[in-house]
Parts: C-alpha cells; sequence; structure tokens
C-alpha cells in the first residue's frame, strides 16, 4: 500500500512541475485535472484497508469534480473568452520549474521539521501537499492570465486537500461536502468572470487591469 | 429550530428571488424576507434558541450580537435597496468617470445574490463549528462577488476579480489553519477533541502548542486577508468603491465584521489555552499597520468612496488593537464593533446619493452639498466627524474606550501610535468632507426632483442610532456587550 | 578464466558498441518504411576512414590533432569503469562514477577544443550548444547516480548496480522509474539523439555534435565515431543495469540478458527517435531542468 501512495505522490509533485513549466493553457488545466484525480485516489489509498462507504464515496465524488467537471468548465472558459493559448508568465518557464525546485526543497525540509501526531502512510505526503500549495501560490503571483491564476487557486486547494488526507482528517460528511462545494462554486464563479473579463477586454491579462490605483495629488 | 430558520430563511428568499420576473413582488419579497429575519434575531434576545445539528449551529452571546447586528443592518438597507433599484430603473447608464455606457447586471440576480449574501453571513455567526464556519465564510466571498459586478464595466469587473482571487486565496489559506487546528487538536493516543469552539476551549490546554500557533497565525492571515487587515487588503479599496453603495455599505457593515467573528472564535481559544499574548502580540501588529497604512492612502485621496473603504481599513485594524490589548478593551472592540457598522453604513448610503446627484467619484469636484441635498449632505458632515472619532458620537467612546485600556496596561508605545493616527486621519478625512459639504455647486448640478424618501430616510435613522450610541448605551446592550467580551480575555 | 571474466565488460563494449548505433539506425529506417543499411555498416565505416589520410586546415594547432585522440583515450577508460550485466568493471573504487563524469567531461573538452581551434563559426557555435547542454545534463546524470548509491548503499558503480535487483524494484519502484527515467534523458541528450539533436540533419546551422567534428577526417574521424558509439554503450550499460537487473546465479546468463537490454534500448531509442520531433533549441535546458528534477527527486525519495 505504502508503495501506491509513493507512486501517486510522485506523480503529484510531477504533475506540479508540468504545472510549472508548460507553455500551453490546455496543458496546464490538464495538469490541475490529472492532480485532482490523483488526490480522489490518494485520499482512498491513504486509508490503508479500513474502506468505509462515506470513505470511498466523497473521495470518489470529489475525484470526478476536481478532475473531469472543473477542467470542463475551464475549458469551456477558455475557448469562450477567446485568449490566446499560451500562457505568459513573468518569469521564464526555466525559472518557473528552478522555483518549483526551491519550493520542493522548502517542502521536504518542512515535512521533516514537522512532527505529526501520527506517522502518515509515507513519509513523501506532507511534503508533497505543501509543495502542491506552493507551487499554486508561485503559479497565482508569477502567471499574467486570469485563467492560470484560477489554476493557482486550484492547485493551491488540493495542497491544502491532500495535507489533510495526510493527517488522515476525519472530517464530518457535511463539512467535507462543504469544502467541496464551495471550491466547486468559486471555480464556476471564476470562470463566468473569466468570461466576462474576455468580453469586455479582448483579453484575460491580469496586469492590464489597472485601472482602479490610487493617484496622491 | 429558530437557529436553522435564520439561515434558512434569506436562503429559500433568494432561491426564488431568481426566479421572480415582476419587479414589485421580488421587492416585497426582499423586504418581507429582512423583516422576518430581523424580527427573529430580536426573538433570539427573549427567547434562547436551542442548538441545532447537535450543537454545530448555535447562539452564544458573541454569535448573537453579530447575528442581530447584521440582520439589522440588512433590514435597513434593503430599503434603500429597494429605493436604489428603483432609481436606477428609471435611469439611463453612463458611467461618470470615462462616459461609455454600460448596463446592469439583472435585478433579479442582484436580489437574490443579496439574500444568499444574508444566508451566508448568518451562517457565519451561528456556525459553532470552526469547518462550518470557513465553508460559510467563503459562501459569503462567492454570494457577494456579483453584488460588485452590478455595473457592467471594466472597472467593476477588474474589482470583482481582485476581490474573489485574492479573497479565495486568503481562505485558503484558512483552511490550511483549520487542517493546522485539527492537528492541535490531536491527542497523543490518537483521539482528536472535536472543532467545535466550546468544545476546544474547554480543553484548550491539551492542544498542541506549536501546530496550534502555526494554525492560528494561517487562520489570522487568512481571515485578515477577508477582513481587510494590512497587507491583505489591497482588494478591499476597488471592491468596496466600484460596488453599488448599497452593496458597499453591506460589504463594510456586515461583511468585515463576519470576517472578524472567525478570527475572534480562535481568539477565545487561544485565550482559554493561555497564549493570549501570542496571539495578542500578532493582532496589535497587525492592526497598527492596518491603521497607518488607511492612514497613508487617505491623505490626499481624491476619491470620496475609497476614502470611505480605506477608513473600513483603519477601523479594522482598530478591532485588531483592541481585541490584541486584551482586558477592558474587548469591551471597546465590541462596542465598536456596532458603531462602526452604523456608521460606515449610513456613510455608504449618503456617498451613494452624493454620487447619484453629482455624478463625480472625486471630492475636489463635489461642493455644495448642503444646498443641493441638505439631509445627504448634513448627514454627510456628521457622518464623516463621527467615522473619525469625534464626540458626541459613538465610535468617539468605543475608540476612548480601547485607548484608555492601552494606558491602563502601560502600553504607551501602542497608545501614542493609536492616538496619532487617529489625529492623522481625523484631519484627511475632515477637510475634504467639509470642503464637499460647503460652498456653492457648480452650475450643471441639479437639485433632484423627486428622489425616493428611503434614500435620505435610512441613513437619518442610521445616524440616529450612532448618535445614540454616542449618547446613552442602553443597558440590556452593555450587559450583552460583556458577555461576549467574556472568553476573548 | 578470470581475466576473461574481468575484461569481458570492456570487450563486449570494445566489440559491440558501433552495432548499437546500427540497430538504432536500422529501427529508424524500419519505422520510416526503408530498409536500412546493413547492422555491420558502422564497423566498415570505421574501416574505410582508418585506411584514409588526413587533411588539417592551416588554421589548426596541435591541439586539433591530439582532439579526436584525447577524445577517445577518456572514453575507453571510462568505459574501464563501468560494469556490465553483473560482470563487474575492470577497476572499481569508491566514488568512480564521479571519475567516469570527468572523464567524459575531459573528451567533451577536448572535443570543444578541437572544434574552436579550427576558426569556424559553425563549429564554434556547436560547442556552445554543446558545452550549455552538458552543462545541464551533467548536475542531472550526478544526482541519479547519487540517488542510486543511496539506495543501495554502495559508492562504486560496480557494487551499485550489483546491487540493484528485481527486490529492489519491488521495493522502491518510484524512486527507480525516476532515475531510469532521468538517466533516459541524459542518455539522448548526452548521445546527441532526437528530441535534443537529430543526428540525420544535414543542416549545419541545426547540428550540436556533428558540426563540432566537421573538421575531422580519416582516422580521426574515425576515433571520433568510435568514441561515440563507446559513449552511447556506456550510457546504455547503466540504464540497462537499472533497468533489466537479471541476477541469476549463471553469469552467461546474465550477459546474454544484459545484451538482449542493450538490443531492446537500442530499438527503443530508435523508436523515440523516430516518433518524435526534435525540440526547440530553447526548449532543451527545460528538458534537462525536468532530468534533473526527476533525479533530485528520486534522490529525495531514497
Amino acid at each position: 500500500m505504502s508503495q501506491l501512495v509513493n507512486s501517486i505522490l510522485v506523480l503529484l509533485v510531477l504533475t506540479g512541475f508540468l504545472l510549472l513549466g508548460s507553455s500551453r493553457l490546455a496543458a496546464c488545466i490538464r495538469a490541475v485535472a490529472i492532480q485532482g484525480l490523483l488526490l480522489g485516489i490518494l485520499a482512498i489509498a491513504v486509508q490503508d484497508g479500513q474502506l468505509s462507504v462515506a470513505g470511498v464515496l466523497f473521495p470518489l465524488i470529489s475525484g470526478v469534480v476536481k478532475g473531469l467537471f472543473l477542467p470542463w468548465m475551464l475549458f469551456r472558459a477558455m475557448r469562450e473568452a477567446e485568449a490566446s493559448r499560451e500562457v505568459e508568465p513573468f518569469i521564464s518557464y526555466n525559472l518557473s520549474i528552478m522555483a518549483g525546485a526551491v519550493a520542493l526543497a522548502v517542502s521536504l525540509w518542512l515535512g521533516q521539521r514537522l512532527k505529526l501526531p501520527s506517522q502518515p502512510p509515507s513519509s513523501l505526503l506532507v511534503p508533497a501537499a505543501f509543495f502542491t500549495s506552493l507551487v499554486g501560490l508561485i503559479v497565482i503571483v508569477s502567471r499574467r492570465k486570469a485563467l492560470t491564476q484560477v489554476l493557482g487557486y486550484l492547485a493551491l486547494e488540493n495542497g491544502v486537500y491532500a495535507f489533510g488526507a495526510a493527517v488522515a482528517l476525519e472530517l464530518p460528511v457535511l463539512v467535507e461536502l462543504g469544502i467541496l462545494l464551495d471550491v466547486f462554486v468559486g471555480v464556476f464563479v471564476m470562470g463566468i468572470a473569466i468570461f466576462h473579463i474576455g468580453r469586455e477586454f479582448d483579453h484575460i491579462d491580469t496586469d492590464k487591469l489597472a485601472s482602479l490605483t490610487d493617484q496622491l495629488r | 429550530m429558530m437557529v436553522a430558520l435564520l439561515v434558512l430563511i434569506p436562503a429559500c428568499a433568494g432561491s426564488v428571488a431568481f426566479f421572480v420576473e415582476s419587479d414589485r413582488f421580488r421587492r416585497v419579497l426582499l423586504l418581507s424576507a429582512a423583516t422576518a429575519q430581523a424580527a427573529l434575531s430580536l426573538a433570539t434576545w427573549v427567547v434562547q434558541p436551542t442548538p441545532a445539528l447537535g450543537g454545530w449551529l448555535a447562539e452564544d452571546a458573541l454569535g448573537r450580537l453579530f447575528e442581530t447586528l447584521t440582520s439589522l443592518l440588512f433590514l435597513a438597507a434593503s430599503f434603500y435597496a429597494v429605493a436604489y433599484l428603483r432609481e436606477e430603473r428609471s435611469q439611463s447608464h453612463a458611467d461618470f468617470e470615462e462616459g461609455f455606457l454600460f448596463s446592469n447586471a439583472r435585478e433579479a440576480s442582484f436580489t437574490g445574490c443579496l439574500l444568499f449574501f444574508l444566508a451566508a453571513m448568518t451562517l457565519v455567526t451561528v456556525s459553532q463549528q470552526l469547518a462550518l464556519l470557513w465553508v460559510a465564510v467563503e459562501a459569503t466571498t462567492l454570494a457577494s462577488a456579483p453584488l460588485i459586478y452590478f455595473h457592467r464595466h471594466h472597472r467593476s469587473l477588474e474589482a470583482t476579480w481582485k476581490y474573489l482571487l485574492i479573497c479565495s486565496v486568503g481562505i485558503a489559506l484558512a483552511l490550511l489553519g483549520i487542517f493546522f487546528l485539527a492537528v492541535a487538536a490531536t491527542k497523543p493516543d490518537g483521539s482528536t477533541i472535536p472543532l467545535v469552539v466550546q468544545e476546544l476551549s474547554s480543553r484548550a490546554q491539551q492542544l498542541n502548542v506549536p501546530w496550534f500557533k502555526a494554525a492560528f497565525v494561517l487562520l489570522l492571515v487568512g481571515y485578515g486577508t477577508k477582513m481587510g487587515l494590512a497587507p491583505f487588503h489591497t482588494w478591499l479599496p476597488d471592491a468596496h468603491s466600484e460596488a453599488p453603495s448599497v452593496a458597499s455599505a453591506l460589504l463594510s457593515g456586515a461583511l468585515l465584521n463576519c470576517a472578524f467573528l472567525g478570527i475572534l472564535r480562535t481568539q477565545e481559544i487561544c485565550v482559554a489555552g493561555g497564549l493570549a499574548d501570542f496571539s495578542g502580540r500578532l493582532l496589535l501588529v497587525f492592526g497598527l499597520l492596518s491603521m497607518a497604512v488607511a492612514a497613508v492612502f487617505i491623505t490626499g485621496q481624491t476619491d470620496y468612496k475609497r476614502m470611505l473603504a480605506y477608513s473600513s481599513v483603519e477601523h479594522m485594524g482598530i478591532l485588531a488593537v483592541g481585541i490584541g490589548l486584551g482586558g477592558t478593551a474587548v469591551f471597546g472592540a465590541m462596542l465598536h464593533v456596532i458603531n462602526h457598522s452604523l456608521t460606515k453604513a449610513m456613510l455608504f448610503m449618503v456617498a451613494g446619493n452624493l454620487l447619484a446627484v453629482y455624478r463625480t467619484k472625486n471630492a475636489t469636484d463635489v461642493a455644495g452639498a448642503l444646498s443641493v441635498l441638505p439631509a445627504s449632505g448634513l448627514l454627510w458632515v456628521l457622518g464623516v466627524f463621527a467615522i473619525t472619532g469625534s464626540p458626541p458620537f459613538g465610535p468617539f467612546l468605543s475608540e476612548f474606550a480601547i485607548l484608555k485600556a492601552a494606558l491602563d496596561q502601560g502600553q504607551a508605545f501602542v497608545a501614542i501610535v493609536y492616538l496619532g493616527l487617529l489625529a492623522i486621519i481625523f484631519a484627511a478625512m475632515a477637510a475634504p468632507a467639509l470642503a464637499m459639504a460647503q460652498g456653492t455647486p457648480r452650475e450643471n448640478v441639479v437639485a433632484p426632483a423627486a428622489r425616493s424618501l428611503a434614500l435620505s430616510a435610512v441613513p437619518a435613522i442610521l445616524g440616529v442610532g450612532v448618535v445614540m450610541m454616542g449618547i446613552y448605551i442602553p443597558a440590556v446592550l452593555t450587559r450583552a456587550l460583556r458577555e461576549a467580551a467574556r472568553f476573548l480575555g | 578464466m578470470t581475466i576473461v571474466s574481468s575484461l569481458l565488460p570492456l570487450m563486449l563494449a570494445a566489440a559491440l558498441a558501433p552495432l548499437v548505433q546500427a540497430v538504432i539506425t536500422r529501427t529508424k529506417s524500419v519505422m520510416a518504411g526503408r530498409v536500412g543499411p546493413p547492422l555491420l555498416q558502422p564497423y566498415r565505416d570505421l574501416w574505410k576512414l582508418a585506411r584514409k589520410g588526413a587533411v588539417y586546415s592551416h588554421t589548426t594547432s596541435w591541439i586539433f590533432q591530439m582532439g579526436a585522440t584525447i577524445g577517445l583515450a577518456s572514453l575507453i577508460c571510462a568505459v574501464a569503469l563501468v560494469p556490465f550485466a553483473g560482470f563487474p568493471a575492470l577497476t572499481a573504487f569508491s566514488g568512480d562514477f564521479v571519475m567516469v563524469a570527468y572523464l567524459m567531461a575531459l573528451g567533451r573538452f577536448f572535443t570543444v577544443l578541437a572544434a574552436l581551434d579550427t576558426g569556424s563559426s559553425f563549429e564554434g557555435m556547436g560547442a556552445s550548444r554543446e558545452v550549455t547542454f552538458s552543462a545541464f545534463a551533467e548536475p542531472a546524470l550526478f544526482l541519479a547516480l547519487a540517488a542510486l548509491a543511496r539506495q543501495t548503499g554502495h559508492l562504486s558503480l560496480s557494487p551499485v548496480l550489483a546491487a540493484v535487483s528485481a527486490g529492489t524494484w519491488m521495493r522502491a519502484a518510484p524512486m527507480l522509474s525516476l532515475t531510469l527515467a532521468a538517466l533516459i534523458i541524459v542518455f539522448l541528450a548526452e548521445n546527441a539523439r532526437i528530441p535534443v539533436d537529430d543526428p540525420a540533419t544535414h543542416l549545419e546551422l541545426t547540428m550540436i555534435h556533428e558540426v563540432m567534428v566537421l573538421d575531422h577526417s580519416g582516422p580521426d574521424f574515425a576515433m571520433i565515431q568510435y568514441g561515440a558509439a563507446l559513449k552511447l554503450w556506456l550510457f546504455g550499460a547503466i540504464i540497462v543495469g537499472v533497468a533489466f537487473p537479471w541476477h541469476s546465479g549463471n553469469r552467461w546468463l546474465d550477459a546474454s540478458v544484459g545484451l538482449a537490454g542493450m538490443l531492446v534500448l537500442g530499438v527503443a531509442t530508435g523508436v523515440i527517435e523516430s516518433s518524435m520531433a526534435r525540440l526547440r533549441l530553447v526548449r532543451v535546458p527545460q528538458l534537462l531542468l525536468a532530468a534533473i528534477v526527476l533525479s533530485a527527486l528520486a534522490l529525495a525519495l531514497a
């Protein structure tokens, strides 16, 4: 079981690097989609055989929503906003990947420093979770397009969710549903906003959304 | 049952409002839902509601205070909103600053989102389970984003996008904080303390301290983003100035309080666990920083709605300072929550009236408000004096209480910086506000023919409330504030 | 017998390295629908070149004449340190993988010097590209070998590759897959294969490796070609050692499995080359950075 968990975590880290290094928007959306699916499988795998109906159902729903539904919405937003399909970052792709490597090192260090009350199934679990969140933050900060900022937000949420799975949180059903619903509606609203931005501005570059500033006399 | 109704009434009304075609029926629905909600809130002061959902939804003293404030503010805002929407219907929409034509969002979706917004805020106030509280705070972000995008043009879209993204990222960090808290609540033998405020407070000594401290920092950053504490406040001036005035009033007056409530719940647990020094110091730093940032950006600010938004940042800073100081300052902070909400809501509504008549957001272009719009002009002047802390208005008493507590505790540096920043903000806000009210208006400003009475009456009622709070605080309110402040140090 | 078995890796390398090149070329031809050159063609080419005379330009110096020789010499020494399919290398000592990398770097250094010595701009351009890409590939190689060393607990190539077994794959499959992926990317980069460099291109502006050796002729060129084949074998031996760890008792069976593995690697390389297009030059550092990240992750997992 720990082999399966390790393999999933390695793939999770690789999708993080894929998100950082891809130049095409479609590839970035697919990377986040794979992350969502992997997390669904991970949440089932860490239960280590003690499967319950809720324990399988919610990761499954979460995997389907984050892995299929949300990416479908984002693809639609991308097509309808008619934005150019290239990610236009502020820092080069090489620098992004190196930033990701630094983030991985920091996550590994943090994972060693933080002593969890119970031993997680794999020593890579907490570092992978922190890494995914850090990748999300790097993407939000270093990318120009509104769509990639949404992808960064999704990666951040994925990382937090992975941390929850790492510490084997038994969140009540209502809360899990609530969190999932929040993320879903959040991305839905953001997708609509991106559509409006694309229609209003003819682009979805957020660094050109700069008309609201403070002008001191 | 009552507690569940408090959330369900606006939620159901909101779902219905989306599909109602008739404007008149929808506005009646809004008003009746708001009135029912306000009546139910006041009823909870007489009859203590029973907890629901196994203790997850319950009204303690703190929640009741915030919930009633939110409901009453929403009631006032809904009357103003109905009048505002009627005015918006009859006008053509040309942008004041750049002159292009724009359209408004569907009134049905605006009304529906308003009611969902109320439902989400009520859920925040009655949640005792911290993860459920998180879900509710995120829900308020999502329900209020369409409100900002009522006037469909590029500036409000930009403000909406910034609001959505920055608040969602902050809230995601708060979720990590909740997970850290869950780890802190796991005892060495593997059993967990449920994430209910009551349980965590009573067993606060058993919490794992490093994890709890990390959780507090993350929750402060996350909910602080939503609350508007510097340096996470960057979405606030844009969102609050581009939203229609009724939405700004609710955002500043009610939503910031709900985010503050998230921090307060965590502070309750900190105090119970003996970590009040640690959390207090952090709150003080962020509070003073917020006040300083607000002071810098209010000085020389020409956009009067942005000025009000930065004033909200300042007051959130004051609240953080109050809670950070602890002791009697907490009572002052609770009082300040009420005073700030009433005054800021009134100010935003009055600003809306000024904007509608003067057609400009630039404070230097507005003059002679007292002659063109007597009621709104007077309320504007009084409101600005109130919000900057002059007697005999409410905010003076609460800000003074916090200052006195700082001096009593011997925190001379905090008191001096606090007082200095308040003075700077007073000077920076009062001067333009007075200039706006006095003088002669320009030629093309026409005194409005027949604007709805509610547009002036509602802020006037709130203004009366602010004056009352400055002169006399009813004993029942004092008792309630003391109850609310009890667990916060 | 022991003399034979200790010299076997080196002898196999010496004899069969050009054959692997031929297998790759044949696979590419078959995938393109052609018959392709016969499998012994590289040997015929080497024989032809060895009997030719060399032409040296007036702009070159003694460095140009030494470059090819030193390149081949360093590669032969490097191959002597690499084990093959359970047979330990001729010499093995703690830290010998560093020596292998540095010997390859020495050969590359002198090839580059020889290219710069000609004063031709094409060769200078190829030299700069080659050096840039190997600057990125070397950390990946080192990290991958370090990951293997950490996993098996030895510091020398021969014990490390001997310790990798099917059991290791059962225990640490993610880490070994990452190492393998990184090593394959480095293999493609160092041996100038698609997607890094197209060995069949005839446009000098697009070449990296071939353009550096444009001015060599005759026996020098034969040495360069043979050195390239040895380099291919060197990386291939490491990859086959990680990917096909067959350690039965019978050493000749192990050797046959190793040779079969080299065949599979040749065919796989041909398939990869036929199915991908060459990457834009600015993307190659990204690919190699990805290899560095993969091997760093493998090291973290080990």
